[in-house]
């Protein structure tokens, strides 16, 4: 009778994980635009990034202010390869930096294991 | 108007109202459109029109009663500090855990309990060293899980976070309650020496793992360190030391033997020999003269010299290869991307993995099923090691681009670095990349039968040299350079115009004079056939032939000739080795290309290419199917180094960071050529090794410790050795990465 109930748990276990990570859907925040040129957009690095993803639009100026409240050492970088910019982000402090992104996409950005992603919608 | 974003580091705040006072001065400052002091990090960001000059910035901040300086490196401190700090605590966890994990199991692991003091095998005595391990040890396990769930995502701790509480938690519910398990024919038995041990074991990969990163970014540290700290300024007649950030552009700089330049400039007076190894991986000392460019960072060897700084701040070249380099390390190889796609899945799946075995081993495993189905779980969970996949590519990357750095290669981004080891054909540019670019004039010919009387040599050489005085071009430069040495006068002429690939002309008084190739005579119609002859010769020579007409009217030739670099025909003989195609591209005929590249070696000759179809050659090249390679200065062949699959720019003067390229090469040697394709190749193995190393791991050791050998020969994975293999997976990874800095790259 313990093995069905097992059965069961372990089935229902394997869905409800399979649910939990996978099934999770992100909504795009838009970065807050300062002036015509300029927009800016902050980012908690705790279990991941929030928000994970973040529309820009092109050719405006956006600031990234990303603050790891996280002591995991695997989000202790952040990659935005296609920016080509690696930042080391101290524990409890903001580190900013600008980007101009001159074409339209999604683009990744992760952490320096690559085990973390957010995405980088930028539209026109 | 163009505006620049300055950061300076602020020294006297007190307050937070300090703030505002700084603010308000800066913002008065005529050209500050912004300021933006932060107190926390006692730095002020300034946004400012390009004229305004760092000593107004500095002034006005120290007129309200402070200090600004131009910010440095400071991130870097901070980053090595914490990371120091990490390292200290995580060094204390490591032994706390293991001598703790190490009690638990004398008194618990079977055979060797039998050895073991009484009071080791005391269930409530281990859950007593367990509980710190679980959790001051392990915190950080679970700082990290809690976030991330409710995050939805997964990661590395959160295996360990979930493996070594169910085992912990087992063990407290043993402990306290033997008398249910027994009344289910289980044996009463804890394994807090799993939980112990296993973070004991994982943590002494993290912190191996860490120590082993660190040294993966020495290069970008090497060359912070290379900075010089102050510098020996003239000012009011007197030389003063000033700190480094307060040196600004135009200041006179006295240089000592044995003392480092501060930063970039010219020399001004004296001369001197100088070891540019530091910032160009060029070993042999470089003598320096009077109007001689200097780079910041590198060492004086012998003479006494002054020099006006050109270049300050983070315009030097030094400062310019550190934001190369770690641009490129911020960048990612297209190989990474198979890995970044996995590890997002990863983890989530080796749970379902984790809860499979779980109930396979529970309802169709052996006796006592409920152990193996929590012990085999907790090794799944366990074993598993994305962070290996995760630490294959870019430490890799980090050690490649660090080596090039030291060597003089500077690589844009680690899509370069992988695409040069694919090379198989490499296109050279001639003028300025096999040769010196710095011609000369060897001969002038007068042509016969002219209808104009030319008297003398030096005519056609002062006729020649007044035309090409308008204009850029290296062999003009040669032309007038001679005309100079020899003190000849030259005319005035109207109407220059530069015909680019064919020549120059202009008007002297009346009469239209023009230079150039065959190309310009065709065009202006004149008629060189009785001089093709002693053209040819010359070009036989490997000299470039310019002729020269006044009204349409031939009267003379000048041969100008360019030497070949001393790199060059080693560099190209290693590359047929390798049996990497090499192909000259140059603007000049067939004939003098050839004398040039038979006594290269080069097999294939692109002549006659006008600058502006340099282009289209290198994409004939490369819908051959041919992964190509373009060589050149940077400057004008620049659409060609941008269509070529790697482009590589031979760095000139102080500036590196050259748009087009792909790969600058700071030195002038071509075989760092061969060394960029060669530190490529390296890069790519150790790439490829890690990447198989960590995909191999968990393909085969997840399944060994879903218990998948048990059924033929009765092997299952202890979750302790599980831990220790998947802490040395990681810690094999960084360390095979940084056996690429053993590589040896030199030609």
């Amino acid at each position: 009778m313990d093995k069905v109930f097992v059965f069961i748990g372990g089935i229902l276990g394997i869905i409800f994980t399979a649910w939990f990570f996978f099934g999770k859907k992100d909504e795009a925040v838009q970065a807050r635009s300062e002036s015509p040129e300029k927009a800016e957009v902050d980012i908690l690095v705790k279990g991941g990034y929030q928000p994970s993803t973040v529309q820009i639009k092109k050719n405006k100026i956006t600031t990234f202010n990303f603050t790891r409240q996280d002591e995991n050492s695997c989000l202790e970088d952040v990659i935005l390869s296609e920016f080509k910019i690696k930042r080391f982000l101290p524990l409890g402090k903001t580190v900013s930096f600008e980007i101009k992104p001159e074409k339209t996409g999604t683009f990744d950005f992760s952490c320096g294991m690559g085990m973390f992603h957010g995405k980088l919608i930028v539209k026109d | 108007m163009k505006t620049l974003k300055k950061t300076y580091s602020l020294k006297g705040m007190h307050c937070a109202s300090c703030v505002r006072v700084i603010e308000r001065a800066l913002k008065k400052v005529d050209g500050v459109l912004d300021a933006n002091v932060n107190y926390a990090s006692e730095k002020a960001i300034v946004t400012i029109e390009e004229r305004v000059k760092d000593d107004d910035i500095l002034n006005s901040v120290s007129s309200v009663g402070y200090q600004a300086l131009l910010a440095n490196n400071t991130s870097d401190e901070e980053e090595n500090k914490e990371k120091q700090k990490d390292l200290v605590s995580l060094r204390n966890k490591v032994a706390v855990s293991l001598f703790f994990g190490a009690i638990i199991t004398w008194g618990s692991f079977p055979g060797l309990s039998n050895y073991a003091p009484d009071l080791f095998k005391n269930f409530f005595f281990q859950l007593l060293l367990a509980t710190p391990v679980q959790f001051w040890a392990g915190l950080a396990f679970y700082k990290a899980t809690i976030p991330a769930l409710k995050n939805r995502t997964a990661n590395m701790d959160t295996l360990v976070a979930i493996g070594t509480s169910v085992a912990y938690f087992y063990s407290v519910f043993v402990t306290f309650f033997p008398a249910i398990l027994q009344k289910f024919q289980i044996e009463a038995m804890p394994y807090f020496d799993v939980a112990s041990v296993v973070i004991g074991l994982i943590l002494l990969g993290r912190f191996l793992e860490a120590k082993a990163k660190g040294q993966t970014s020495q290069a970008i540290k090497k060359l912070i360190g290379l900075q010089a700290k102050t510098a020996r300024v003239v000012r009011d007649g007197k030389e003063i030391d000033v700190p480094i950030q307060d040196v600004v552009v135009g200041d006179l700089i006295r240089v000592r033997p044995g003392e480092k330049i501060p930063v970039d400039g010219i020399v001004t007076e004296g001369d001197s020999s100088i070891d540019e190894s530091m910032v160009t991986g060029e070993s042999i000392p470089v003598e320096k003269t009077i109007k001689d460019i200097v780079i910041g960072a590198t060492l004086n060897k012998s003479g006494t010299f002054l020099y006006k700084a050109t270049k300050v701040g983070s315009e030097t070249m030094l400062s310019q290869i550190i934001k190369l380099v770690q641009e490129a390390q911020g960048s990612k190889a297209p190989i990474q991307r198979l890995a970044d796609v996995i590890s997002s899945y990863f983890v989530p799946v080796v749970i379902i993995l984790s809860i499979l075995t779980f109930v396979v081993w529970y309802v169709f495993g052996p006796t006592p099923a409920l152990v193996f189905a929590i012990l085999n779980s907790i090794a799944v969970l366990i074993i598993a090691c994305p962070c290996a996949m995760g630490l294959a590519t870019p430490t890799a990357i980090m050690v490649g681009t660090g080596i090039g750095a030291e060597n003089g290669i500077l690589i844009k981004d680690a899509q370069s670095l992988e695409i040069a080891h694919k090379v198989n054909t490499i296109i050279f540019d001639k003028t300025g990349t096999l040769t010196h670019g710095t011609p000369k004039v060897t001969d002038i010919v007068k042509v016969q039968n002219s209808k104009f009387k030319i008297q003398s040599d030096s005519e056609i050489l002062r006729l020649a040299a007044s035309l090409e005085k308008g204009s850029e071009h290296s062999l003009a430069e040669a032309i007038v350079k001679d005309a100079e040495n020899k003190k000849i006068t030259l005319d005035k002429i109207d109407k220059f115009k530069a015909v680019p690939g064919h020549g120059v002309e202009g008007f002297l008084k009346m009469d239209k004079v023009i230079l150039g190739n065959r190309k310009m005579m065709e065009r202006e119609k004149v008629n060189f056939k009785d001089s093709e002859e002693q053209i040819e010769k010359l070009e036989t020579e490997g000299k470039t032939v310019m002729m020269i007409a006044v009204k349409n009217e031939l009267i003379g030739l000048i041969a100008v000739a360019d030497t070949i670099k001393d790199s060059a025909k080693e560099a190209i003989q290693i590359l047929n080795k390798m049996r990497i195609q090499t192909i000259m591209i140059t603007g000049d005929n067939m004939r003098t290309a050839d004398a040039i590249a038979r006594s290269l070696g080069i097999s294939k000759i692109l002549a006659d290419v006008l600058p502006q179809d340099k282009e289209n050659e290198v994409r004939k090249i490369q819908s051959q199917g041919k992964v190509v390679a373009m060589v050149g200065d940077g400057i004008n062949d620049a659409p060609a180094l941008a269509a070529a699959d790697v482009g590589i720019a031979m760095g000139s003067g102080t500036d590196v960071a050259i748009e087009a390229a792909d790969i600058t090469l700071i030195n002038h040697d071509l075989k760092s050529v061969v060394k960029a394709i060669i530190l490529s190749k390296k890069t790519m193995r150790t790439i490829k090794l890690n990447l198989f190393w960590a995909f191999g791991y968990n393909i085969i050791l997840i399944p060994v410790a879903m218990g998948a050998l048990y059924p033929f020969s009765g092997i299952l994975l202890n979750p302790i050795f599980a831990s220790f293999a998947m802490a040395t997976s990681s810690v094999s990874v960084v360390t095979n990465s940084l056996l690429l800095k053993r590589a040896k790259i030199n030609v």
